[in-house]
């Protein structure tokens, strides 16, 4: 007797809507063993994670924070997947992004607003689209593996940031610590209620609404699709795919280097170490929960920022360690991912052992 | 006897004050404190959390709270923030990277006093606080200079920031006022804690031939990479010995208690202000660890003799003249440098082998 598993010919729609729920349950159900070990009680602990991510206007905004950078990150993410080709530098990207958002805030001498963020916008899009487009340019001509390209280029452009805060950029006035210059009041995007939420998250949206009718709604997002499940058939009907493959990577890129901006002009008002905590990695998770769909970008960003800004909790009311806390996200993690698994996927008991 | 004057003058100075203060109100304490690293790393946030603890033994002080591993920059505003809707009154951020972050919760939570520590802004609710561990530093750089056959000392080093720049200074400075032939390799790692990089970092300094090594991280690797080699090596936060058995020296550590409880006696009976707190071994908020016994007596003399001066205000390590790498000079002879030209200090010493990004 062995156990195998199969393609599933057809999911309904039931099942794929309900599996990452019920994956989530499960989930939590078995995170609540982990709790109980630690002599908390899990229903009491799950109430906190909501209450404190999504039970008060302050909760809320600090997941809405939390969410905005992941969106843009991940709707870059999943336009590439779209076309197959796997960019995993959204990490980098944020970090081109931010940079040159930095280099517009500092030095452009700019005082109206609306020019300033413009601009700022503008140079986080060519950053990030350029620093994306490079591993475009390397797998369209040479067939240079992406994958690779885009990974190591993230520890270059966090790097190259170090370098500028280190050095050329470093704020005079402070006492020789890497942090450039606080941003001044032109360059910063608006805050609302009195709390951290800013109107990067509005951005974030309306780019979640670009996404979706330039992949559905317009002849390169067809083309897109298109390459991306058969590129053979897409060069027999006179499709470029050398172009498709850099102008795809530039977008990818640019897109989560408007997370950089987002998070520079929004959050951070200076460009510093750790200014992404690996928002281009949980895009990546995110991109594939979500199916490249640019709306269930939007709905599992969310989620996951209620998960990250839930998280706190667990230390705040119950000094759970911190690994508890990675424990217990990589757990729900695991189960989403495993649920995706068995969208497409069943597992069969096979007797007798003969080979199938 | 002088010691026990002293003593007996703080206590009379001391006990009336708080006596009428606790009587005069009956405000507690509830404490926050946002950590960079977790509690168990064993050095610089077990350093902290033992501290603390100390702090809780206070009477009016209730049950404190701690978050580990928070990541530095804007991220940590949230968790600082949780710590004050959870009704804590008097946060303290204990890395460099919450500056921003301590700043702008506090002001929108103006009933709340923070304390951040080892950076240099203040404000109506805000202080700043931390130690001159640069003073034992220079007193292992002396036991470093003793110890050392290969003249060759290594250094693992987080970031190039001006408080593990003056660290490195002030132990090249005690290594090369024994030993003027002896040279200090740097190697940055980059991260406060990760005991990966870390335990690489001293490895590779123990490949170029370095025969007794030291840091400046939180975790320690350091320590077990020269017990394993059989090299000399000086710890750094907490006397970290029962790492490094054989291997260990000595180390500059932290004695954070004293502060705390001081900050959280100020907050209770209405006297804390917003000020800049620089205490130094004088004052006992750094120490040196216990000697091991295989450093040898007359050394051990020599740092006894350093020690009082320096507590004594005789000796300073960076008193004048001072030359960079490049023999130029940083410090004039006679002069002491300000604590601002120390807290912005951004050049190596000559003996120091390694560099600063520019």
């Amino acid at each position: 007797m062995k156990l195998i598993s199969e393609k599933r010919e057809l999911t309904s729609r039931l099942f794929r809507i309900s599996a990452p729920l019920i994956s989530i349950l499960v989930a939590l159900f078995v995170a609540g063993f982990l709790l109980m070990a630690a002599g908390v009680n899990p229903l009491l602990a799950y109430l906190e994670i909501f209450r404190e991510s999504l039970g008060s206007v302050y909760g809320l905004s600090e997941t809405l924070v939390k969410t905005t950078p992941l969106i843009f990150a991940s709707l870059g993410v999943s336009l590439a997947f779209r076309m197959q080709i796997w960019n995993i530098g959204a990490e980098g990207q944020i970090y081109m992004g931010a940079c040159g958002a930095t280099a517009v805030a500092l030095f452009s001498g700019i005082e109206n607003h609306s020019l300033m963020i413009t601009a700022m916008f503008l140079a986080a899009f060519l950053f990030g689209g350029l620093w994306g487009g490079v591993a475009g340019v390397l797998r369209a001509r040479w067939q240079v593996n992406e994958v690779i390209v885009t990974l190591l280029m993230n520890y270059i452009a966090i790097l190259g940031v170090d370098y500028l805060i280190y050095g050329p950029w470093k704020d005079p006035k402070g006492f020789n610590f890497p942090l450039t210059a606080q941003f001044s009041e032109a360059a910063r995007l608006s805050e609302y209620f009195d709390t951290r939420f800013h109107s990067g998250f509005f951005l974030a949206l309306f780019c979640a609404l670009l996404m979706y009718l330039f992949m559905e709604r317009t002849v390169w997002g067809y083309e897109i699709k298109v390459i991306g499940s058969n590129p053979k058939a897409a060069r027999y009907a006179g499709m470029r795919t050398g172009l498709a493959i850099f102008a795809v990577l530039f977008l990818s890129g640019a897109v989560a280097g408007i997370a950089g901006f987002s998070e520079v002009a929004g959050l951070q008002h200076r460009l510093q170490h750790g200014l992404s905590p690996g928002y281009g990695y949980t895009a990546i998770i995110i991109a594939w929960l979500a199916k490249r769909s640019a709306f269930g970008v939007v709905i599992v960003s969310f989620l996951m920022g209620v998960l990250l800004v839930g998280g706190d909790s667990l230390q705040l009311s119950w000094q759970l360690p911190i690994a508890f806390v990675y424990a217990f996200q990589g757990l729900i993690l695991f189960f989403l991912l495993a649920s995706d698994f068995f969208i497409h996927n069943r597992l069969r008991l096979i007797r007798g052992g003969q080979h199938a | 006897m002088k010691r026990f004057a002293l003593l007996t003058l703080t206590l009379m100075l001391a006990l009336p004050l708080s006596a009428t203060s606790v009587e005069a109100n009956d405000k507690r304490i509830k404490a926050g404190f946002i950590y960079v690293g977790p509690v168990g790393d064993a050095g610089w946030t077990y350093s902290h959390d033992q501290a603390r603890k100390e702090m809780e033994a206070l009477p009016f002080v209730e049950p404190s709270t701690y978050i580990e591993s928070v990541p530095e920059g804007a991220e940590s505003a949230r968790v600082i923030t949780g710590l004050v809707r959870k009704g804590h009154n008097l946060v303290f951020t204990t890395s460099f990277g919450y500056m921003d972050a301590t700043l702008d919760v506090a002001k929108r939570n103006k009933d709340v006093v923070f304390m951040h520590c080892s950076g240099y802004k203040t404000a109506e609710n805000v202080g700043n606080y931390f130690g001159r561990m640069y003073e034992p530093r220079y007193l292992t750089g002396i036991v470093a200079g003793k110890m050392t056959k290969a003249n060759r000392i290594g250094y693992v080093a987080a970031f190039p920031i001006p408080e593990v720049i003056r660290g490195i200074n002030a132990f090249t400075l005690g290594v090369r006022s024994v030993n003027p032939k002896a040279e200090v390799r740097v190697v940055w790692t980059q991260t406060w804690f990760d005991p990966g990089i870390e335990r690489d970092a001293a490895d590779s300094l123990l490949d170029v031939g370095a025969d007794v090594l030291t840091m400046h991280q939180d975790a320690p690797a350091t320590l077990q990479a020269a017990e394993a080699r059989g090299a000399y090596v000086i710890g750094y936060n907490t006397d970290m010995r029962s790492f490094a058995p054989n291997a260990f020296l000595t180390a500059p550590v932290w004695n954070w208690g004293p502060l705390y409880s001081r900050i959280a006696r100020d907050v209770q009976d209405g006297t804390w202000k917003p000020e800049s707190i620089w205490w130094g071994m004088q004052q006992d908020l750094v120490r040196l660890a216990p000697l091991n016994d295989k450093i040898p007596a007359e050394v051990k003399l020599l740092v006894e003799e350093k020690t009082e001066a320096i507590k004594a205000g005789k000796l300073h390590p960076f008193a004048g003249p001072i030359k960079d790498q490049n023999g130029e000079t940083q410090i004039a002879a006679g002069v002491i440098p300000t604590d601002g030209d120390l807290l912005s200090m951004s050049f190596f010493v000559e003996g120091v082998q390694g560099t600063i990004p520019k």
